[in-house]
């Protein structure tokens, strides 16, 4: 049969018609061999231009079209849906880019870019000729879910797609879950208690009955592919039996073995064995092999396992690998704080007095290590001046991290509020160089601190903090005055940069997923797919992916969770069938292909030795097509025939 | 000259009384600067409107006293109707005026009897009243 193309030539507005001599194109393809109709028009993706698409299908009974418009990451999908709504199938749809690779760079040479979409086009045409009819992939799927993280992200996507009807594993890797929200005092920009807040959350996630939790665990290793995952899961030794464990806390008790809490910020001390907090979900220890004096003193000691009143304790214990299958995976692995020490201009890490923005959230919290006082860690001394600083480590391309970490300009007014809160007749100063309030209520929060609690802010970043007399002195500067200023303070509290979680980057490379350079969880598009990795399957959740507040890791990790559902509300996977086959006629059976494929999707078959490619695992990189001696293997729809074809046509005349 | 912020001199009785005399909230100001770019006298001035905010933001008063700007200001209310935040600088240069005439009686006033007829009549009457109520804090 004849083959009979349509060709429909986008203006783009003046995108590609002030550049390329749209009409001269339409008019020259239309006397092209094969093409039964060729048209422009001013925004072919509109509503008025796809029904000129479809329309054009019925009446030239077209077989194939070609949309020569904008890349096709943008509107390949639109045009081949409008293909198949007109009877076309959506793979014999093609788009011919003539605005990225044609007018916009070649702005300047009019006739050159109107010769060269011409020729765009008419290598898409010979490709539309041999474009075979094909259908997605259906491959089977388990519908299960596997979100990494236990902080308020990760239990938010746990418990939205367990309520959406799957079954879900929860993984954290420390002893409860939680996260940063459950060490918070108070939250901005309200106020509300964090762990009023949260608390109830981490009992709804642990007792929901489609939800298994999994703590003190860590993804050991992924594959598969979405749909289809096979994870292997490290549950760490705990030493004690927690099924058995009645969180009686005996042994927490009487262990005699103390190191510095992870969760106080080192404010205080926790035991060996240990929850990291008393309202912990689960509320069961684990114990602590490297601090654990019968571990580290030759099994001279045991009292938790003498002292247990269901002998769960177990110091043989191992750790255990659990192997399960998922469907989709959402990543929400949280953030980490800067390190202080690197702030040496500031004595981070060296002077007692200036502290990280988590540590003071400990000490403002009821619960934390001075139950809410505000205590200067050298002397236990109420602090009368403390002083606050912005951007420790952010927005500091030179020495630091380039980005802003949005959040600690809030929680710094939210930390200098609490403290005047606390401390009536003290003074807060926060040094900053824009105060940055973008969300519901914030700016109301900061005029607060500033009008009602009498915080100073003054503009501009601090250059060094030393000790004297039992004082921190901060040298700085107020450039809305022009002055430069010195404040002899009892406490200086740093707000330091968000940056990802330490094991964040190492899990990404296992999991084969992108990060930015800073170690953020890259996503699939910064406007358009904000909660999607590009690796399919995968989804992104909370302060992983970016500095986040709580709101939006909250509103981030609804949304991966309502993607999720959105995949699981198909019995079976669909893929884009672009993918690899082989020939049986030619191919000689040498396993090239076995060996180059990077998705162990090419294998032999022995029965007829030969290769042969898994529908369901080929991602369509064309490895295998390149290396193929015989040329059996081949592409779908990007045959070697197209190719030559493509490319005699690009040379022509 | 590197100046000490003191805590305690922050919010001193001295600072509080312009925010008594002016009716206005120091710390309401978030220094936009709208109040400078828009005065019609800004050119006459040593240290513009929002600075001298500023400085009383910061506890320096004496500096703000000592500026030429109090006695420039013409109390047009240009500032005071532009504020995005609704400070009326115009206020706050008159109680820092009022200050510096309650200290300092010494300083020659306006006598309203000895006014000329010409100045009377030559003169913008915003600049009598002005001159009239500046000088008779
Ligand atoms: C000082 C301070 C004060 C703040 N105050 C506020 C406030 O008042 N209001 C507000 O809205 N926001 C506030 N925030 C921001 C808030 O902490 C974050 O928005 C929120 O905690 C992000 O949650 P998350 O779940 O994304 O990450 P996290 O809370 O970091 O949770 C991540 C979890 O994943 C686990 N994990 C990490 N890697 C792995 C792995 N490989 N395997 C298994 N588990 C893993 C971690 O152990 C952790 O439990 C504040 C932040 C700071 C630093
Ligand atoms: S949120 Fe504020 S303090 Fe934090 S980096 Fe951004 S500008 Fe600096
Ligand atoms: S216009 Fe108002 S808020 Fe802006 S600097 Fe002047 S007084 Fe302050």
């Amino acid at each position: 049969m004849e083959e009979r193309i349509g060709v429909f030539v986008c203006h783009c507005g003046s995108n590609i018609a002030g550049v390329v001599d749209v009409k001269r194109v339409a008019e020259e393809l239309g006397k092209y061999p094969g093409v039964a109709y060729s048209t422009d028009y001013t925004y072919m993706c509109s509503d008025p231009g796809q029904t000129m698409v479809k329309e054009a299908i019925k009446e030239h009974n077209l077989s194939g079209v070609i949309v020569a418009a904008c890349s096709p990451t943008l509107h390949e999908a639109t045009f081949r849906r409008a293909g198949r709504a007109a009877g076309v199938n959506p793979y014999q749809v093609e788009i011919a880019n003539i605005r990225e690779q044609c007018s916009w760079v070649h702005q300047s040479d009019k006739e050159a870019a109107t010769e060269k979409a011409i020729k765009i086009i008419k290598t898409m045409v010979e490709k539309a000729r041999l474009d075979e009819a094909l259908d997605p992939i259906a491959v089977p799927m388990t519908h299960k879910a596997l979100v990494v993280g236990g902080g308020i992200a990760g239990i938010q996507a746990a418990l939205d797609i367990a309520n959406a009807g799957y079954e879900t594993i929860l993984v954290e890797k420390g002893p409860s879950i939680g996260g940063h929200m459950a060490q918070l005092s108070e939250t901005f920009p309200t106020l509300d208690c964090s762990q009023c807040i949260m608390t109830p959350k981490m009992v709804e996630v642990a007792q929901h009955p489609r939800v298994k939790m999994m703590t003190y665990s860590e993804i050991e290793d992924v594959s598969g592919y979405v749909g289809n995952f096979k994870v292997k899961i490290r549950k760490k030794a705990a030493y004690l039996d927690r099924d058995i464990c009645n969180g009686c806390g005996l042994c927490m008790e009487k262990c005699p073995a103390k190191t510095p809490s992870e969760f106080d910020e080192g404010l205080a001390d926790r035991k060996a064995i240990y929850t990291p907090f008393p309202q912990a979900v689960p509320n069961k220890p684990v114990l602590d092999r490297e601090h654990c004096l019968y571990f580290t003193n030759d099994g001279k000691c045991g009292v938790c396992k003498k002292i247990c009143p269901v002998q769960c304790v177990d110091y043989e214990q191992e750790d255990e690998i659990i192997e399960d299958e998922v469907g989709a995976i959402v990543v929400a692995t949280g953030y980490d704080l800067y390190p202080i020490e690197n702030l040496g201009e500031y004595g981070g890490g060296k002077y007692p007095d200036v502290i990280t923005s988590l540590q003071f959230e400990r000490m403002l919290s009821a619960s934390g290590p001075t139950e809410g006082e505000v205590k200067r860690p050298s002397d236990g001394k109420v602090p009368e001046t403390v002083v606050f600083l912005t951007c420790c480590g952010s927005r500091d391309p030179e020495a630091h991290m380039p980005y802003c970490s949005k959040v600690c300009c809030m929680y710094l007014t939210k930390h200098a509020m609490l403290y005047k809160h606390k401390v009536h007749d003290g003074q807060a100063y926060v040094f900053y160089i824009d105060v940055r309030t973008a969300g519901k209520g914030y700016e109301e929060f900061y005029t607060r601190a500033a009008e009602e609690d009498d915080v100073l802010y003054l503009r501009g970043k601090v250059s060094k903090i030393f000790q004297e007399d039992g004082k921190v002195v901060v040298w700085g500067a107020d450039t809305l005055s022009g002055k430069k200023v010195e404040i002899e303070a009892d406490m200086a509290v740093l707000g330091l940069a968000t940056v990802p979680n330490a094991a964040a980057r190492e899990l990404a490379n296992m999991l084969k997923i992108h990060t930015d350079e800073w170690g953020f969880l890259a996503e699939a598009h910064p406007k358009l797919r904000p909660v999607e990795s590009l690796a399919p399957g995968f989804y992104l959740a909370g302060a992983a992916q970016g500095p986040k507040d709580i709101p939006e890791a909250v509103a981030q990790a609804s949304g991966a969770a309502s993607k999720v559902a959105h995949l699981f509300a198909e019995e079976e996977y669909h893929r884009e069938p672009i993918i690899a086959w082989i020939d049986e006629d030619t191919c000689a059976g040498c396993r090239v292909c076995v060996s180059v494929c990077p998705y162990d999707a090419a294998e032999f078959d022995d029965e007829k030795g030969i290769a042969v490619i898994k529908e369901a695992i080929c991602e369509g990189c064309g490895a295998c097509i390149a290396a193929c001696p015989s040329a059996s293997a081949q592409q779908r729809n990007l045959t070697d025939e197209q190719v030559y074809r493509m490319v005699s046509a690009a040379l022509e005349g | 000259m590197r100046l000490t912020i003191k805590s305690e001199e922050l919010r001193d009785d001295l600072i509080k009384r312009v925010e008594d005399l002016s009716r206005q909230g120091l710390l309401e100001c978030y220094q936009c600067g709208k109040c400078s770019a828009g005065c019609p006298v800004v050119n006459e001035m040593d240290i513009i409107p929002s600075e001298v905010i500023r400085l009383l933001q910061i506890g320096q008063l004496d500096e703000a006293l000592n500026s030429k700007t109090i006695w420039v200001c013409a109390s047009c209310l240009q500032c005071a109707s532009r504020c995005p935040k609704g400070v009326e600088f115009s206020n706050i240069c008159d109680a820092l005026r009022q200050m510096v005439l309650r200290k300092r009686l010494s300083i020659p006033r306006v006598d309203a009897d000895e006014v000329s007829a010409i100045m009377v009549s030559d003169a913008p009457q915003m600049g009598v009243v002005g001159a009239l109520r500046k000088l008779n804090g």
